[in-house]
This record gives structure tokens, C-alpha cells and sequence, in this order.
């Protein structure tokens, strides 16, 4: 029965050095629906370093982080992972090395936040990192701050309560690249911190984070890279003090806006510009 | 040995064993009392129900209109396995042999089947309330089963209508699965509304069936489809055997990823399930268990549905104790139902696929209503 079931060995992952490519997109185009969603991306993310992807509604956000999910099929271009493309791992070696937190949490039978955390777990089954599954579930609720509601069923929390334990699985599933779609959207103002201080802790420990945001600031003083994107492309990539320049953002947002240096920390404030608080007709 | 998930050791058949893996994995602070919990309901569960099947099935051994003691059913099967005891009349020992326990071993495997494929196609739809009727393999079946007793077709003897209700119903399942395919996905939608089709489809085949058939053959296809055991037969069992087995066999083996498909199809893809394969594994294995119960019990409804919905409530939706505890609960429910039709209005007895639809859907309703009031929706 074992050996009818069982296919080719697992090629589980390498440490690899800060600095390796972990992901890359190259000439990247996707179609969706008929039109190009992804029109020629160049993108690579490495192991150590925090990309954000930024951009208007609709520039193609997810979609490349779905195509370097391997959840979509590129039309031209390709995905590497881990130096191979993306087609060449099979879905078990591909859930060893990267994990993906997609923009809703849902579950369709009443499992307990714990149990879902658990199933982060379920790439290392029959592996030997299968004995770190209690410490990582453990480390990953505690980063998460979901501890204390894991008995509860996942069905009866609240919003930001789900989409941390959706996190919680994918920090549980220790993957070395993170692909995060919007894990700050259901979030309060002290938990949209505490998901980035994680994206940045995991960096340091040498994992590649790329991460979905529309909170430019939030981008600006967490990400060592933002990639702005607009209608298809990556207008933009390089460290937020570089990429953030009022006229660029203005014509990909179609929105004109300031940018100010925080006067503390010196991280790079976005502020639209508004007519001021004279809301007269 | 390979390490790809399917290799991954699965949960053994017993629940008890599927249990005691949950052991070794002590969880976190927070999450203990709740697993604990689950885990012992799941194991007091498996028990129970083990220990009642054992009772029921020597009870039904004995009951009905030539009682039996139970003391004596014993004796008889010791004697038969060479191990004392002794056997009975002539009469008794044919009644026992011949007519109690080829019923008995088939609701055993109708029932098993019937619990189990609920529990996989609920799991492969991601939804409490789906039963293998959905995809269209009750239907299916029927339909081979009516036009088999219509055109009066013989060439299996004994067994043609068996014959025909299994490759009607696989047939219709991998039409069904076909149909629904495009571009290497499934939606769940699609396969559903696919399904809706073919039942119409199936339906309008059975009534043609009828139309074209006379007076004793519509009698016995109504008989057929309000679902009976009365016709059971050692060669009947063991018709249906290989295939029960079989899919009982292979189901467990897919629990953990049954799991971590309640996440959705692309996270389920991101943990590293092959979902597309997954998917067509697990129609297969319900194509098998239900044509196989159908094929000779007929239309048995809400043992599917009822008996996984129930296993969930008490003991949470894990699929590693619900897969195996639902076949254990189908078996029980069907033994229980069809002793119950025997023995209820003696002589006569009730068709069996009213009498479970009679206790179940009611029942059914009020599950409904408790679990929505509990869960707030079905979330």
C-alpha cells in the first residue's frame, strides 16, 4: 500500500546564505480574463531582506504574488523558486519552501484556531523536522499573540482574530519564503505593527518576505525594497527613500501627494494632499 | 519509501488508533484542554459505538419472526468456527446462515460505505451539508438498476441488477467529473451545478424505465428504490465486498489532507496537497462505496449525511477519527434501521430507505437548526 501511494523522495530545502535569490519573476506576464494583468515584471526577492509590493487597486498586487505562489501559470516569463522554476517542484517540496497567506482566511468545518495553526505543519509530515511541529506552533502563536483563543473555534472570531491565526499557520509552516497578501487589512493599529516587526524578525533569521501592503507607510519603515506597481508593471523597485518621490506616486495613484521625512526616525512619511479641513461644497 | 504526503503514515482504520497518533502530538498552552477533550470524546466514541455494533449485530442475529436466543446465535457461530460450542436445528441453523447474516453483513458494508462516503464527499466539498447523491452517483446507479429490471436483462443472472446500478453509477461519476473539469481545475461550483444537471438527467432516464416497463417490473423497481436488505444473499455480499472494502480501505489514508482542504483549494495547494488528485482519488472512492450500496440496498439517503454531521458535533471535524468513525456510525445506524424494519410491523416489514429517510430527516432538521443557532451561520 506504502509503496503504491508513495511517489519521488521529497528534495527538502537548503539553508541558503543572506543574499541568495530565494524568488524570482522574470519577463513576467499573466493574462487574466483577457487582458494582461502582468505585463513583463522583473522581480526577485532574497533571503534576509523584506520586499513590499505596493500600488494602486488593481495594478497587479496579488496576481504577482500568485504567480510566485505558483497559483497562476505565466502566459511568457517565468517563476523561480530556490533556483529552479516554479514548475519543477512537485506541490509537496514546493509547500517546504514557500508558504503563502492568502487575503482571506476561510474553513469550512468548525476546526479550533489550534487546529489550524496545526495544519501549518502538514508539509514536514514524515519528515524529520516533523518533531519541531509542537515549538514551531508554539513560536508561531506567541508571535501572533493567538494563544489565547486556540481552543476556540476559528468560526467564532473576529476578523483580525482569524487573520492572525491565518498568519500563525503560515509562520508554523517555516517556510523560507513568505508570500503575504495583505496581512495588515483586518488589522488594529498595534497588530499591523506587530505582523511587520514578524515579517522583519523572520528576515533576520534569514527567510525572504514579500508582502502585500497598501499602508505606505507601514511599507516605508518595515520593507528593505518597495516595488510599486501600476497597470501591469513594476514602475518602481529599490529602498522606500529612493522609490518614494512625490510625482511617482501622484501619477500611479492619481492622487497628488507629499512626502516628508519623519522628523525622529527619518523614515519616509506619505501624506495625500488634501484641501484641508474646509469641507465646504 | 518516499516522503510525499501520501506516504506520510496515515490514520489506521480504528479510531482508536487515529486517536492515539493525536496523542504523541502534545499541543500548546491554550490549545490543550480543547484537543484532550476531543481526543478522549473521540476515543469514548469509537468505543461506544464498537461495543453497541458488537450487541446489535447478535441481537439482530437472533430477532424476527423464527427468534433465536442470543446465547444460542453464539453457540452456533463458536461451533462454525471450530471453537465449542454447538450448533442448532436444522431450521435455526438455516435461518442463521442463510438468511440473518448475509442480511447482517450487508448492512454492515451498505452502512460502513454509505457513512464513510458522506464523510469524504463532505470533506471533498468543503461542505456539511453535500451527500454522494450531489455528484449524481445514487442516481446514476438507480438509473442502471431500473433499465436493467426494465429491459429485462439477465446476463449476469442473480447479479445483473448489481452489475448494472455499478457501472451506472461509476459511469455517471466520471461523466460528472468530466463535465466539470476545465482547464485542469474544478470549481466546486461547477461540479454541483453539473451534478444538479445529471440528477435531471438520471430522473427523466428512470421514468422512461417505468414508462416502458409492465406491472410486476414497476413493482419491483419501487421496491428497489425505496431501498431494501430483504433480498440478501451470501453471493450478494460478496458482490459488494471487493468495492467496500476497497474504498473503506484507501479513505483513511486521505484524512490529513481531507483536513487541510477545509482551509480552501489554493491553501490547501500551498500546504502541498495535490488538490486536483486529491479530488479525483476521493470521487473515485465515494463513486465506489455508493454504487456499491446502492447497487443492492437501493436508495438509502441520510446515513450519509446524518451520521459524519453527528461524529462532528461530538468529537470536532478532524477527518482522521470522522473517515473511520463515520464508517463505524454508518454500520451501526444501518443494523439498527434494518432491525428495526424487520422486526417494527411483523410480519410485513418497512422498506428501509423510508424508514431511515422517515427518522433521519426530521432529525436532520433539527441538527440544522442547533448547529446554525450555535455556529451563528455556517461559516
Amino acid at each position: 500500500m506504502r509503496s503504491f501511494f508513495a511517489r519521488r523522495a521529497r528534495r527538502l530545502p537548503s539553508p541558503a546564505p543572506l543574499g541568495s535569490v530565494r524568488a524570482e519573476a522574470r519577463a513576467l506576464r499573466v493574462g487574466l480574463g483577457g487582458r494582461n494583468v502582468l505585463d513583463g515584471v522583473d522581480l526577485s526577492v532574497a533571503a534576509g531582506e523584506v520586499v513590499a509590493l505596493v500600488g494602486p487597486n488593481g495594478a497587479g498586487k496579488s496576481t504577482l504574488l500568485a504567480a510566485l505562489a505558483r497559483d497562476l501559470t505565466a502566459a511568457s516569463g517565468e517563476v523561480r523558486i530556490d533556483g529552479a522554476p516554479a514548475d519543477a517542484w512537485s506541490a509537496g517540496e514546493l509547500a517546504l519552501r514557500r508558504a503563502v497567506l492568502p487575503q482571506s482566511a476561510e474553513l469550512s468545518f468548525p476546526f479550533t484556531a489550534g487546529e489550524v495553526v496545526r495544519m501549518g505543519r502538514a508539509p514536514w509530515a514524515g519528515t524529520a523536522a516533523e518533531d519541531e511541529d509542537d515549538a514551531a506552533v508554539e513560536a508561531a502563536m506567541a508571535a501572533t499573540e493567538v494563544a489565547g483563543f486556540a481552543s476556540r473555534p476559528f468560526a467564532a472570531l473576529s476578523g483580525g482574530e482569524r487573520a492572525r491565526v491565518a498568519l500563525a499557520r503560515v509562520l508554523a509552516q517555516r517556510a523560507p519564503l513568505l508570500l503575504l497578501d495583505e496581512p495588515t487589512a483586518a488589522l488594529d493599529l498595534r497588530h499591523q505593527e506587530l505582523v511587520l516587526r514578524v515579517c522583519r524578525e523572520r528576515a533576520a533569521a534569514g527567510d525572504a518576505v514579500v508582502v502585500v501592503l497598501h499602508d505606505l507607510g507601514l511599507a516605508g519603515a518595515y520593507a528593505d525594497r518597495v516595488a510599486v506597481l501600476h497597470e501591469g508593471r513594476v514602475v518602481a523597485d529599490g529602498p522606500p527613500a529612493e522609490v518614494y518621490l512625490p510625482e511617482l506616486l501622484g501619477r500611479v495613484y492619481g492622487q497628488p501627494v507629499d512626502v516628508f521625512d519623519h522628523p525622529h526616525s527619518g523614515e519616509p512619511l506619505v501624506i495625500p494632499r488634501r484641501a484641508g479641513r474646509d469641507f465646504a461644497p | 519509501m518516499g516522503l510525499s504526503p501520501e506516504s506520510a503514515p496515515p490514520a489506521t482504520t480504528t479510531a482508536a488508533t487515529a486517536v492515539r497518533r493525536e496523542d504523541a502530538a502534545v499541543s500548546p498552552a491554550g490549545a490543550g484542554p480543547a484537543r484532550a477533550g476531543r481526543r478522549r470524546t473521540g476515543v469514548l466514541l469509537a468505543l461506544g459505538m464498537a461495543a453497541a455494533l458488537g450487541a446489535l449485530c447478535l441481537l439482530s442475529a437472533g430477532l424476527g419472526a423464527y427468534d433465536i436466543p442470543v446465547g444460542d446465535v453464539l453457540g452456533s457461530l463458536l461451533h462454525r468456527a471450530g471453537l465449542g460450542g454447538a450448533a442448532l436445528d436444522r431450521v435455526g441453523e438455516s435461518v442463521l446462515w442463510n438468511v440473518r447474516l448475509p442480511r447482517l453483513a450487508l448492512a454492515l458494508l451498505v452502512g460502513a460505505s454509505l457513512g464513510c462516503a458522506g464523510a469524504l464527499m463532505q470533506g471533498v466539498f468543503g461542505n456539511p451539508l453535500a451527500e454522494p447523491g450531489v455528484i449524481g452517483v445514487s442516481s446514476g446507479a438507480a438509473v442502471g438498476a431500473v433499465a436493467s429490471i426494465a429491459l429485462g436483462l439477465g446476463f449476469l443472472g442473480n447479479w445483473t441488477v448489481t452489475a448494472c446500478a455499478f457501472a451506472g453509477g461509476l459511469v455517471t461519476v466520471l461523466l460528472v467529473y468530466a463535465l466539470s473539469r476545465s482547464g485542469g481545475r474544478t470549481e466546486v461550483v461547477t461540479l454541483i451545478l453539473t451534478g444538479i444537471a445529471v440528477n435531471a438527467f438520471a430522473g427523466a432516464l428512470i421514468g422512461l424505465c417505468v414508462f416502458l416497463a409492465d406491472n410486476a417490473q414497476i413493482t419491483q423497481i419501487t421496491f428497489w428504490q425505496l431501498g431494501s436488505l430483504a433480498q440478501a444473499t451470501w453471493p450478494k455480499v460478496l458482490a459488494v465486498l471487493p468495492c467496500a472494502l476497497a474504498g473503506l480501505a484507501v479513505a483513511p489514508w486521505y484524512a490529513r489532507k481531507l483536513d487541510l482542504l477545509a482551509l480552501g483549494e489554493r491553501p490547501a495547494r500551498h500546504l502541498g496537497v495535490d488538490v486536483e488528485r486529491l479530488r479525483l482519488v476521493l470521487v473515485l472512492v465515494v463513486a465506489l462505496l455508493t454504487a456499491a450500496a446502492v447497487a443492492v440496498a437501493g436508495i438509502i439517503t441520510f446515513v450519509g449525511l446524518l451520521v459524519p454531521h453527528l461524529l462532528r458535533m461530538a468529537a470536532g471535524p478532524g477527518h482522521r477519527f470522522l473517515v473511520p468513525g463515520s464508517a463505524l456510525g454508518g454500520a451501526l445506524v444501518l443494523v439498527a434501521a434494518d432491525l428495526a424494519a424487520r422486526t417494527a410491523a411483523q410480519p410485513a416489514e418497512l422498506p428501509l430507505g423510508v424508514l431511515t429517510a422517515l427518522f433521519g430527516s426530521p432529525f436532520f432538521f433539527w441538527l440544522l437548526r442547533r448547529t446554525r443557532r450555535r455556529q451563528g451561520g455556517w461559516a
